[in-house]
């Protein structure tokens, strides 16, 4: 890919006896949002201290900015900011001094530093705590310091290693908006995380990781068509026991009904129009349909269809997600249900 | 992308540009110090309690060959005894830079990757200064006089604090490979102690076992302050022994903070070269 501003071709990297990453090959474009989605232990650390010169391949290249990171890792530290997982600050320092810190190391002026740093703690709603020692910080505001940090420099390539694990519902809400603002600046975002919403949310394209290998690649949409487990609901006006029968054909498998027999469930293909053909049965039938649903697969399910497993632990990937739909301003629960339902 | 990232100036620092990462980590370090000024305690609160103790306890007891006061002899001596024993600070604070998330961001920053160790070895040498200027005080306090004029004070001054931070890079070493800093502490107690005591500092080697005496008439410590004795005019026994470093004390401290500092600098960096890299 020419113009991609990330790459990773064929990485290989081993801890000892532990293998890290077993061959991941991916590239992000210019100006876009890579999400690397995968439980704890899949890799997408390895393949982020990679990319950022942290550490070296056993095999495989990287590139950032078309630089080599392994010839010439210096050169692609002048284009990267890191929002690493356990965020990198000094904690006897106070947040302003961290900032003024990082960017004359950066090779900034300390004026320049000095400015920018007071412009970063001013957005990430940190200026009253700026000139406080940063171990007194909470975890949303170390997180919010270190991406702050990430972008002293405005480098023209981003890596947010699970910027949001470990933060409240609140916090996590504030990172994605900071992430979203930056997005659309022309910044290309890695973004790592555990959690399906966020890649979600965040991401153009994801690549799923598992045990060191890429299992999937696609847009957020592609990996839930691929996935084959989009689920439908319907809301009869009055209980039809022949509803089952009559829209049986079309999902072409078993429905389940409720107890009063108004609302009927089923797994189904994501086919095209399915909503509508639905109503026309129902309608020749003669039942009137209060609601239809056709609900995409959540990441999980899709992780699940992939590798035959639930993603360890997934009360940490659905349970902020429900959170993250209560927090949402009126507009984005909006465009949730826009993206999650089809309504007839 | 050469114009892309805002502030920046080139690729790898210039000297001007690794000189201000040097004074960036410098004053970081110097911060650090200013935070948890307990870590300050072994160059305050130490040199004046060993310097109270060793003039009122044992001054008395110790004889010193060819005469003079054992208030100006164990001046050098107790500068020279805290100075070796406060790098261990070095090794405390490289080991707990390592131990620490902060030194992921600087190895992802476009930095002088150097001024991480230099930073570090002047900040500790500004508080080995402080720790001179609270011995100079203290023994001004017990009584300590000499006849040297200023200059040759200074250089006294100046020879066991270039010593110490020759050593500082050997504690940098120490600090680079230890598991912890807890593991760095240690350091102190087996290997500084031990080198600052077999010396001259305390006692005149005269009343030491043969072999004991001999490895004390070598030790760094021994020239180092049998060096600032002389240049300070104060009693210095160890003028009597014919071991060369006893007969050209000042020569010899030199000679031993130059090849330490040779040795240990370039050893620090490949040391922290290996344990960044993964």
């Amino acid at each position: 890919m020419a113009d991609a501003m990330i790459e990773a071709d064929g990485l290989f990297k081993s801890y000892g006896a532990t293998r890290a990453l077993a061959g991941v090959s991916f590239a992000v474009p210019a100006g876009s949002v890579l999400g690397l989605l995968g439980p704890n232990g899949a890799g997408k650390t390895t393949a982020v201290r990679i990319l950022t010169t942290l550490a070296l391949p056993d095999a495989g290249q990287a590139r950032v900015a078309g630089i080599d990171v392994v010839a010439h890792p210096a050169a692609v530290r002048r284009q990267i900011g890191v929002a690493a997982q356990d965020a990198t600050l000094d904690g006897l320092l106070t947040g302003r001094q961290n900032l003024v810190l990082i960017g004359e190391l950066s090779g900034m002026a300390s004026g320049q530093a000095r400015a920018r740093a007071a412009e970063l703690l001013e957005l990430f709603e940190l200026a009253d705590a700026a000139d406080r020692v940063v171990k007194g910080y909470s975890g949303g505001m170390r997180r919010r310091l270190d991406l702050a940090a990430s972008l002293l420099t405005r480098p023209p390539v981003l890596f947010l290693d699970e910027p949001t694990t470990g933060l409240d519902p609140v916090g996590r809400q504030r990172v994605w908006e900071v992430v979203r603002e930056l997005i659309g600046t022309g910044v290309t975002v890695l973004l790592t995380t555990q959690y399906l919403d966020e890649a979600d949310t965040l991401a153009d394209r994801i690549v799923v990781v598992n045990h060191g290998q890429v299992i999937a690649d696609g847009t957020p949409r592609e990996l839930k068509e691929r996935s084959r487990s989009a689920h439908v609901e319907v809301t009869l006006a009055q209980p039809g026991p022949e509803a089952a029968a009559v829209i049986a054909p079309l999902v072409g498998g078993h429905v389940s009904v409720s107890a009063d027999g108004l609302r009927l469930g089923a797994a189904v293909d994501s086919a095209p129009g399915l909503a509508t053909a639905l109503v026309r049965a129902l309608d020749q039938a003669g039942m009137l349909a209060d609601n239809i649903e056709v609900r995409q697969p959540s990441l999980d399910d899709v992780f699940f269809a992939l590798t035959g497993a639930h993603i360890p632990g997934d009360h940490n990937g659905s349970g902020p997600k429900e959170m993250s739909a209560r927090q949402a301003g009126p507009g984005e629960g909006a465009a949730e249900q826009a993206r999650e339902g089809a309504q007839a | 992308m050469t114009t892309a990232v805002a502030g920046i100036r080139q690729i790898t620092p210039g000297l001007a540009g690794r000189a201000r990462n040097v004074v960036s980590m410098t004053r970081r370090n110097l911060v650090h110090i200013s935070r948890e000024p307990m870590q300050l305690s072994d160059v305050t609160i130490q040199p004046v309690l060993f310097t109270v103790l060793f003039i009122y306890l044992f001054g008395g007891a110790i004889p010193i060959p060819g005469g003079g006061s054992y208030t100006d002899f164990i001046l050098a001596g107790l500068l020279a005894l805290n100075l070796t024993t406060s790098t261990m600070g070095t090794a405390v604070g490289m080991a707990t830079d390592l131990h620490e998330g902060i030194i992921d961001r600087f190895r992802v920053l476009p930095m002088w990757r150097p001024a991480v160790l230099v930073g570090r070895s002047l900040a500790d040498l500004l508080t080995a200064c402080l720790c001179a200027l609270v011995v100079a005080v203290t023994g001004l306090a017990v009584g300590w006089s000499t006849s040297a004029g200023l200059p040759s004070i200074i250089a006294g001054f100046a020879l066991v604090l270039f010593f110490a931070y020759s050593l500082s890079w050997v504690a940098a070493c120490v600090g680079l490979n230890s598991k912890s800093p807890e593991s760095a502490a240690s350091f102190g107690f087996i290997v500084l102690f031990p080198l600052a005591f077999v010396s001259n500092a305390m006692v005149p080697t005269q009343h030491m076992p043969g072999w004991l005496q001999a490895i004390a008439d070598w030790n760094p410590v021994s020239a180092v302050t049998a060096g600032a004795r002389e240049l300070w005019h104060n009693p210095n026994p160890s003028a009597s022994i014919t071991a060369w470093p006893m007969q050209h004390p000042i020569e010899a401290s030199l000679a031993w903070s130059v090849l330490i500092l040779a040795a240990a600098a370039p050893l620090a960096s490949w040391y922290f070269r290996r344990r960044t890299t993964e």
